[in-house]
């Protein structure tokens, strides 16, 4: 009797092993985030003290904390499995790119995994000097000159970390550092899909820079799809 | 060779205080009530400096050329009093020049830095922070709302930390990048520090004043002319010191009034 508990105890083991982060046929998890009641009004930006990017927008750019499509779509906000699933043992090894173009920050939410590498390019006339705003990573911040090579830079502990320009005040924008593959972000529609799951319960978190996060769970069995939707509350302050 | 140096050196003096004299230096345009008085102070200045400057190396000259040449041997007279009656006579001089300057300037200073501005003067708040400049109108009920420091976001184009969701008053302060007055009207600029030291400084208003953190500074300016002029920071602040400005907008009385209107809708 022992002896068939230890098999299966290794049988389970064994299984867990081979499991991978992503299965292809996997479940899906897919839903929309809106938002309901007023968000804050999104400012115009006034870039007069850096001409070279003032005339990049014909018409001025507008504070991107809260940014909505149709039907109450709430854009930029991170959808990622925060447990259920493994982290990633080793990075993409593709670098997630940012940059700095017309002193805004593109995109305004950039999400990434824990050591895969970020590269920041400045696309701009004028001199920019990046510094995201960690709490438990490490906190850099560095001048790029125009023309120079793309900054590269990577983070080793999941954080979402805020990022400014210390020479232009209005340019912000987001990291997300993720501990896995298993993460989008909402633009127009405000809709995510977060596929190739294998079956196991899972624990769905949504982040907005303005709105802070929700959690829901979900169990996937096979190869189904399972909606989840988030809502959040806007308010005008 | 001694009383050519003393002619080359009278000739550098002469051309050196030619353009002083004639007024050659080109000053920018003066948009303030009190330019004037300023720019009567640089000439005034310049004038004090330039006799005593002339005179200077006139006299020296004078002494080269008098004194080369010496053969070798013959007595060299000294000046009666010896150096005490130098460094006294220097004092005199000096003292004398900078007092001058001090006692006819102390008016214009004194116009700009020692007057209160008038009660109807326009209120406006200044922010110097790295590395930019905000300004911020009281909006319909003519206050400022209190500013804190906490709520500071700058991605939501809240840079003087108002409180809107808590202090009410705060939701009708107008915040904007560019410094827009109307023509002839006198301005009374609050000046706040956000971090470090700056300081404002419009070439064309003659005016220049520091902000100094944990100080509550102003200046009081009219301007007389309409147009952009550039507001640029002129006390080094950090690494984007080089970059710090802003505009200075001088409109009519119905041009600010529009658009201080449609600042405001963008609150």
């Amino acid at each position: 009797m022992r002896t068939k508990g230890v098999f299966l105890a290794g049988v389970a083991i064994l299984a867990a092993a081979t499991m991978t982060t992503a299965v292809p046929n996997g479940g899906t998890v897919s839903g929309k985030v809106t938002y309901e009641g007023t968000p804050a009004k999104q400012k115009p930006i006034d870039m007069s003290k850096e001409p070279s990017c003032a005339k990049q927008h014909a018409t001025p750019l507008t504070t991107e904390t809260v940014v909505t499509g149709p039907n109450n779509a709430l854009e930029n906000v991170v959808v990622y499995i925060s447990a259920g699933a493994p982290d990633d043992s080793t990075p993409p090894s593709q670098p997630a790119k940012f940059t700095q173009k017309g002193c805004q920050y593109l995109p305004h939410v950039l999400a990434f995994e824990v050591n895969q590498a970020l590269e920041i390019a400045n696309e701009d006339q004028t001199s920019h000097n990046i510094h995201p705003l960690p709490k438990t990573n490490r906190e850099w911040n560095k001048s790029q000159p125009p023309g120079t090579p793309p900054l590269s830079e990577k983070y080793d502990k999941p954080e979402f970390i805020p990022v400014k320009c210390n020479i232009h005040p209005w340019m912000h924008g987001n990291f997300a550092v993720l501990k896995n593959s298993h993460y989008a972000v909402t633009q127009g529609e405000g809709s995510f899909t977060l596929p190739n799951l294998p079956p196991g319960k899972y624990t769905i978190i949504a982040w907005h820079e303005s709105y802070g996060d929700q959690t829901q769970e979900v169990t996937i069995s096979g190869n189904e799809t399972k909606t989840v939707n988030f809502v959040f509350k806007a308010k005008p302050y | 060779m001694g009383k050519f140096f003393a002619v080359v050196l009278t000739l550098i003096a002469l051309a050196s205080a030619y353009p002083i004299v004639t007024h050659m230096y080109v000053q920018p345009v003066d948009i303030s009530t009190h330019g004037h008085a300023i720019d009567e102070q640089l000439s005034d200045t310049m004038a004090e400096a330039g006799f005593a400057f002339l005179g200077a190396q006139l006299l020296l000259a004078f002494f080269v050329w008098r004194f080369s040449n010496r053969k070798n041997g013959s007595k060299v007279k000294h000046l009666p009093g010896g150096a005490k009656l130098m460094v006294a006579t220097a004092f005199i001089f000096v003292g004398t020049e900078v007092l001058a300057l001090g006692v006819l300037g102390q008016k214009a200073w004194a116009e700009v830095y020692f007057t209160a501005p008038k009660q109807d003067a326009l209120q406006i708040q200044s922010q110097a922070g790295q590395f930019a400049f905000y300004f911020r109108y009281p909006g319909a009920d003519g206050k400022f709302a209190p500013l804190h420091p906490d709520k500071i976001d700058e991605g939501n184009g809240n840079y003087f930390g108002l409180d809107l969701a808590n202090d009410v008053e705060a939701r009708d302060d107008i915040v904007t990048a560019e410094l827009a007055i109307p023509v002839n009207r006198e301005i009374h600029l609050l000046m706040h520090a956000k971090d470090v030291g700056h300081s404002f400084y419009v070439r064309e208003l003659r005016i220049q004043q520091d902000f100094v953190p944990g100080l509550d500074l102003s200046v009081h300016f009219t301007a007389t002319k309409t147009g952009k002029y550039e507001i640029v920071c002129t006390q080094l602040c950090g690494l984007g010191h080089y970059n710090m400005k802003a505009y200075l907008n001088v409109l009519s009385q119905d041009d600010f009034d529009k658009w201080l209107k449609e600042k405001a809708s963008e609150q």
